[in-house]
């Protein structure tokens, strides 16, 4: 019993980072799909979120509800704005140039925040406007944290999908994923559409953010990098491009990295994750909901 | 006759400024300390009690000291870099610091190849003075190590907590913490006691979820994290969040005012080692605490009271020995007794090692509580 | 013989070079920091050597180029403390093993991940620099000597000018050598379009093996003298800021140009570490911030480098024969 139930609590351990993985994926398999790119910046865009949502709980004592609000906002805003100064130009270049670009604005908005003047390279306390409860349910115990994220990440999901595939802009999205060229000529604004799909993208980590704070209050401005580098492995996993890939690899990579910390060493759950990557590539390249990618 | 008394008149006002600074040797020392990274708090704390060390020196020291300060972000790489320039650009006459063990391992390494002393205030390691069983000239301390200070918190967990079961969670890329963690377990163990849970977590770790289930599922009295405040705060934030009721222990990588900001509820009321108390009852730590809280308006941490013995031991070993020379330095330092410093009174041992007391204090909402002394 | 006559003016130039460099060094007009600074960035070139075979004349987007010089730092320091060698000649055998050592792995390596596409082929060497760096990190649960993530201490300092500006003017010519044979050139078709190039029969699977495992062996050589250098590894030293460090001379010296390396990596080094010791530390973090603004000013005006394809007359390194 006892077995059963310390893998049971070490499983919703997993779900919960899981959660947070698949809202940051969702951000890298939608520009993916649309742009063929990976951005490199996502994570700390993430990053980013967190921090925003700080300063409105830390700093200026916003109520919940407003917290998201902003957080999604500036989220996105500054995936746009990133897409707009940085990709956009770059549209017609060589991928390798975008790609290498975009590492450029990941390592940018890292260095750049965490000047003193910034929010300096520091471990902040992020604050939680809760108490801490958890809830007995026999088995296992499970936190208010945990609960909360569950949630959120839910609602999200449902947003998402209502947004994705039943709305105008969402069909566009799809359909730009499908082929740019033909989707322009079916009188589909493409800039438009792509900067929708980043802001929805980064909107998404923006929520991850605000979750990742409450569930592990340390923040720091590189404390996207390792999340950004799994969620974009999650959505490999699960199907890059795909929405429901990055949900279920973005679990999967969650609690596989749970469950190596559980039962071997907690020092190899980042190293795992390369081997994941390697398999997934080796055996299954176009993920698990996936079709056949080319190679060349 | 104007002329004269005008002379001598300019001469008379002249004298005060002619005064310390006046015809006194000049001589380098190099402070190396974590200013950014994540320990800042201890770097701030080094280096403020380095000033007033410098300061308290030019009253009546003989030398004229140049402080050549460098910063290593608690990054070996980083620390090694500061040395070879210090050393080899700047020519110090003797290094003090590093601060923490996983730099001042691989500092230790230039000092004895390049043959400078260094006195560290706060490397507990064990490996600072020692490599491969031998001892490394030109390497000193003035802090108990991590054998002892393992030792007296496995000590005080079974003596005075009562606890029989334990559980170990330490940081695999640090020495200090593997160092202490080991020593832990092995006097834990030695005393009838049983370690439940000895798992190691890396630096940037942020989710602990699976070591606090881990934890939560053996429900062990006393929990110890031997690690920097930042990571303590985490992780005990973690183990409240899954109701671990054990009682928390730690050592001197606690001793931080951003302990409580950061963890609050979940770390008040635990227990630490540390090397002195700033409410300890003596001349000389008096007067630097005071000078200390005027000057920075809190009361300086065990890591400034330890940064500032240090480098008293080498300023006054400089005057004692009145030779600017690194050879007759060290000889001189391999020789200290009975130096009289805020944290006690400090005398190197064969190792390079400072023989001293440990104290034990808990953490309380506005700094911390002094509990016992343990000898060695 | 017609190997070394080809390269009389590369050679010619390294005499005088290393004439200077000496002179320089025993005079004590440099001190030994700054000696350092100037073994390091040969060292740099080295591997950046590598990364530009891999990627600028090849075009496989590499973002572990440090991985495979750590590898080769750690395998020399091992072999050194196994072997107890202390002197630079036993030391030549060590080096070269780790530079063998690492094209190895990266050998291996290669076979599932080459044949990705770009973006795919970024993610997954920088997956494997993050593998590495774990690796290194338990090292110490393997073999205690290597420290894991306390870092490998002791390292015997053998690395000195009279052993890095051989090896470096060796490497040079051996790069320069491959790239002007045939294998280069179906390097350069590979990278400018790799379906025509197989549609033409070049067996663009080995070749890209091929000069991904000799950028490999040029990054563990480099990491061996890097070692060596510094008398310290720590695992933080080889992670993925290390490959941008190669990433920017490679391209910033110009893809598909050993002189543009060369040139990319004296400035660099020289630039980074000359800052260290110019600036107050506070000044220093903007170092970071300034880089990635370049990388991606040249993204947008000159994407393949500044001394892109073009080579040094002077120094003969485009003469072949």
């Amino acid at each position: 019993m006892e077995f059963l139930s310390y893998t049971l609590q070490q499983l919703i351990n997993g779900l919960q980072l899981g959660a947070v993985y698949a809202l940051i994926a969702l951000g890298y398999t939608m520009v993916y799909g649309v742009l063929r790119l990976i951005n490199f910046a996502h994570g700390d865009i993430f990053m980013f979120g967190t921090f925003v949502a700080y300063f409105c709980i830390a700093r200026w004592h916003l109520p919940i509800y407003l917290v998201f609000m902003i957080t999604i906002g500036a989220t996105a805003a500054l995936g746009v704005l990133v897409e707009k100064i940085a990709y956009k130009p770059l549209r017609a270049a060589p991928r390798i140039s975008l790609l290498i670009t975009a590492v450029g604005v990941s390592l940018f908005l890292e260095y750049f925040l965490s000047l003193n003047a910034m929010f300096t390279p520091n471990y902040i306390a992020f604050p939680r406007p809760f108490d801490v409860a958890g809830y007995d349910a026999s088995l296992v115990v499970v936190t208010n944290i945990q609960l909360i994220i569950f949630s959120v990440t839910a609602a999200s999901l449902f947003l998402l999908y209502l947004l994705v595939y039943r709305s105008k802009h969402g069909r566009a999205m799809r359909a730009l994923s499908h082929d740019q060229e033909t989707a322009s000529l079916m009188g589909i604004n493409v800039d438009a559409t792509i900067s929708f799909t980043f802001a929805v993208g980064t909107a998404c980590a923006g929520v991850g953010g605000i979750l990742y704070g409450f569930a592990y209050p340390q923040i720091n401005v590189f404390m996207g990098i390792m999340p950004g580098i799994k969620s974009f492995i999650a959505a490999v996993l699960g199907g890059i491009g795909l929405v429901h890939g990055a949900v279920l690899g973005g679990l999967l990579i969650g609690v596989s990295e749970v469950f190596v910390s559980a039962y071997l060493s907690s020092t190899f759950r980042d190293g795992f994750i390369f081997v994941i990557l390697l398999l997934v590539l080796l055996f299954r390249p176009s993920g698990i909901f996936g079709r056949r990618i080319e190679k060349v | 006759m104007k002329m004269k008394r005008a002379f001598i008149v300019i001469l008379a006002l002249l004298f005060p400024f002619a005064g310390p600074g006046f015809g006194k040797e000049a001589v380098r020392i190099g402070l190396i300390t974590p200013l950014t990274g994540d320990v800042k708090t201890y770097g701030e704390s080094a280096k403020n009690a380095f000033s007033i060390a410098l300061e308290d020196y030019a009253k009546t020291g003989k030398y004229q000291i140049i402080p050549i300060v460098a910063d290593d972000r608690n990054d070996p790489t980083e620390g090694a870099n500061a040395a070879l320039k210090l050393i080899t650009q700047d020519k110090v006459l003797a290094i003090v610091g590093p601060l923490t063990s996983k730099v001042a391992i691989p500092v230790s390494e230039y000092a004895v190849k390049y043959k400078v002393p260094m006195v560290s205030g706060t490397a507990t390691a064990e490996k600072v003075t020692i490599a491969d069983g031998k001892r490394k000239p030109y390497v000193f301390r003035a802090c108990f190590i991590d054998p002892f200070q393992g030792s007296v918190a496995a000590t005080f967990a079974l003596n005075d907590l009562k606890a029989h079961a334990a559980a170990i969670l330490y940081d695999v890329g640090n020495d200090y913490s593997k160092g202490l963690a080991e020593v832990f377990k092995a006097t834990f163990e030695n005393g009838k006691g049983a370690v439940v849970v000895f798992e190691s977590y890396q630096k940037d770790d942020v989710d602990f979820s699976a070591l606090v289930t881990k934890v939560a599922a053996k429900k062990p009295d006393v929990v110890f994290l031997p690690d920097y405040y930042n990571k303590v705060a985490l992780i005990a934030q973690q183990l409240r969040d899954r109701a671990v009721k054990s009682v928390l222990m730690g050592t001197d990588g606690w001793d931080s005012p951003e302990l409580v900001k950061i963890g609050k509820n979940a770390i008040i009321g635990g227990y630490f080692t540390n090397h002195y108390s700033s409410e300890r009852k003596d001349k000389v730590a008096e007067a630097f605490v005071r000078q200390y809280k005027e000057k920075h308006g809190a009361a300086p941490d065990a890591l400034a009271a330890l940064t500032y013995d240090a480098t008293m031991i080498v300023l006054e070993t400089l005057d004692k020995v009145q030779k600017a020379d690194a050879e007759a330095i060290t000889k001189a330092l391999s020789e200290l007794k009975n130096f009289h410093g805020v944290t006690g009174t400090i005398g190197f041992d064969k190792k390079g090692d400072a023989v001293k007391s440990a104290v034990i204090l808990q953490v309380e909402k506005e700094g911390s509580r002094y509990v016992t002394t343990i000898n060695p | 013989m017609s190997f070394l006559r080809s390269a009389r003016r590369l050679l010619l130039v390294s005499v005088v070079v290393y004439v200077l460099l000496k002179g320089l060094f025993l005079s004590g007009l440099a001190t030994e920091y700054l000696q350092q600074i100037i073994l390091y960035a040969l060292i740099v070139i080295i591997g950046s050597l590598g990364l530009n075979v891999i990627y600028g004349y090849t075009g496989q987007f590499s973002l572990g180029q440090a991985a495979f010089y750590g590898i080769g730092a750690y395998m020399s320091a091992y072999l050194t403390h196994v072997f107890s060698i202390g002197s630079a000649l036993p030391f030549l055998p060590v080096l070269f093993a780790s530079g063998l050592f690492s094209a190895l792995i990266g050998y291996l390596i290669g076979f599932p991940i080459l044949r990705l596409r770009d973006d795919f082929l970024a993610i997954a060497t920088l997956g494997f620099g993050i593998f590495v760096r774990v690796f290194l990190d338990n090292s110490d649960r393997l073999i205690d000597a290597l420290g894991g993530a306390r870092g490998f201490v002791g390292i015997p300092r053998i690395t000195s000018l009279d052993l890095v500006l051989p090896v470096t003017i060796v490497l040079i010519l051996v790069t320069r050598n491959v790239i002007f044979s045939k294998y280069g050139l179906f390097w350069q078709c590979i990278k400018d379009d790799e379906l025509a190039s197989s549609a033409f029969g070049i067996n663009t699977g080995r070749m890209k093996s091929m000069a991904f495992t000799y950028g490999c062996f040029l990054a563990g050589i480099a990491g061996g003298l890097y070692a060596h250098l510094y008398s310290f590894l720590h695992p933080s030293n080889f992670d993925f800021l290390k490959s941008i460090d190669f990433l920017i001379i490679v391209i910033v010296g110009g893809m598909g140009s050993i002189t543009g390396t060369i040139f990319a990596g004296l400035v660099w080094v020289g630039f980074i570490e000359g800052l260290r010791i110019v600036l107050p530390s506070g000044m220093l973090e903007y170092r970071w911030v300034l880089i990635p603004i370049l990388l991606i000013v040249l993204m947008f005006w000159r994407p393949n480098g500044l001394m892109a394809q073009k080579e040094s007359r002077f120094l003969g390194i485009d003469r072949v024969s």
